[in-house]
């Protein structure tokens, strides 16, 4: 019996679980993962384990609070939810009594993106063990995409002692987090010796068998030893294109329960989810602390609908770039004010306001403004119920 | 309650501290999370699970 059945094997799917369990649920529960790996968790995989200081035990997450039956090197097919199953890429068919759907995203691709040794991605535990083993034997990397993927890439490239070609359409680093943080973070990677290609894109990748170089569309030629794609990422929602929930520009669609929308006994979380603001904005992010969060929501709310807590977070998200340590809490679009309230060599914080009042806020390397901010924040928000 | 933090874990992210203050602070000069009492209410226990769930680094423990 497979009893509950979570699909995907991440951080969404492990606190999920988890929440089942502390909430009561003794039944089965199996939770199905097309990696090899039990749930690991992602933001040292552009840190610390590329650049060796850890090994990938020190990914590992404690699973034993889940008491679930691990499918993994399964990949799900398909899902009938009149029938109550899912179908895996084995055949198998599994029945569920409730569903968590927590298949997250995978690396977007470039449009004609070759199949020639060291281009890598950055996305798992093993993409991350091979761009490191690949970094180990290249003396030039590019990087396309410079999102905060990208820039942590670089970062700890650097540290490698590979020189580093960061390429971008915008004009700076992490467009989402506007120019003025933008600005800063370009002097910060340059300042490290990352050679930064900004406002082009690539035209071509060149090689055979491996990568030899990269074109750019303003022409310029870079030779290359390794390539790393980092320009966004696609949610695994194909498996799910005939079972009729509702997607939103490939994620799925829940309600602000995190149930998938006409479906009580189904839940979405983590990078997979989108749901609906306050405002009507349907929100859709792939944030850690959203992964962890959606998971307590969906797992608490499959066990009782009718009595529902919401998923109305303030958001919230790291970046680490050298010393650099990145804060973001809130909403950042739609700001009609930016002011850079504090800055040295070390320290910087950037509120975002919208008619007088703040919505958000970028620090680096300043933890208590982050934490001021970000209490404030949820204050602010408290005439309506937060998730618990 | 017993609550504890991975020194050698914790990177300071301060999710602790937003999610259950009463168990958990974070100097402004602090590297590193503090339990503010060895010995937590159990009436505490939903936010102490809530802020070991929202731990970056999983750096937190609770004992009975």
């Amino acid at each position: 019996m497979a009893g509950i059945v979570i699909v995907g094997a991440g951080l969404a799917a492990l606190r999920g679980a988890e929440t089942l369990r502390n909430l009561g649920y003794d039944g089965d529960l199996t939770i199905v993962g097309d990696e090899r790996h039990h749930p690991y968790n992602r933001p040292p995989l552009s840190k610390q384990l590329l650049a060796g200081t850890q090994d990938e035990r020190a990914c590992r997450l404690d699973t034993d609070r889940a008491r679930a039956t691990w499918l993994l090197g399964r990949t799900a097919t398909g899902l009938h939810p009149a029938r109550r199953t899912i179908e895996l890429d084995d055949a198998t068919e599994l029945h569920y009594t409730k569903l968590l759907i927590a298949t997250g995203v995978r690396p977007r691709l470039l449009p004609d993106q070759p199949r020639m040794s060291n281009v890598h991605v950055l996305r798992t535990l093993d993409d991350a063990l091979a761009l490191r083993a690949a970094a180990l034997n290249s003396h030039r990397t590019v990087i396309i995409g410079a999102g905060f993927l990208g820039c942590e890439t670089a970062a700890t490239l650097r540290t490698l002692g590979t020189t580093v070609s960061l390429v971008d359409v915008a004009d700076h680093p992490m467009p989402a987090l506007g120019p003025e943080v933008g600005a800063r973070a370009l002097a910060w990677h340059a300042e490290a010796g990352v050679d930064l290609r900004l406002s082009t894109g690539v035209s071509e990748i060149l090689g055979q068998d491996r990568v030899t170089a990269v074109r750019l569309t303003d022409g310029d030629v870079l030779p290359t030893d390794l390539i790393v794609v980092a320009i966004g990422a696609v949610p695994n929602s194909e498996w799910l294109r005939a079972s009729g929930l509702t997607t939103w520009h490939g994620a799925v669609l829940c309600d602000d329960r995190c149930l998938a929308v006409g479906h009580d006994d189904i839940a979405v979380a983590g990078d997979i989810a989108a749901w609906p603001h306050q405002n009507g904005d349907i929100v859709h992010v792939e944030h850690w602390s959203n992964a962890a969060e959606t998971a307590i929501v969906a797992a608490t709310n499959l066990l009782t609908p009718d009595d529902p807590i919401h998923h109305h977070p303030v958001l919230s998200f790291w970046s680490d770039q050298y010393d650099r340590k990145l804060r973001a809490v809130g909403v950042l679009d739609g700001a009609d004010t930016v002011e850079v309230t504090e800055e040295d060599r070390n320290r910087l914080v950037v509120e975002f306001r919208r008619d007088g009042a703040l919505t958000g806020a970028v620090t680096v390397n300043a933890q208590d403004r982050y934490l001021r901010h970000r209490r404030a924040l949820r204050d602010a928000q408290h005439s309506t119920p937060a998730a618990v | 309650m017993k609550v504890t933090v991975d020194a050698a874990l914790c990177n300071g992210h301060g999710e602790c501290v937003v999610e259950a203050p009463e168990i958990f602070d974070l100097p402004d000069d602090a590297e590193t999370a503090v339990i503010l009492h060895p010995d937590s209410p159990d009436s505490l226990r939903p936010k102490a699970t809530r802020a070991a769930a929202l731990c970056p680094v999983a750096a937190i423990s609770i004992k009975d």
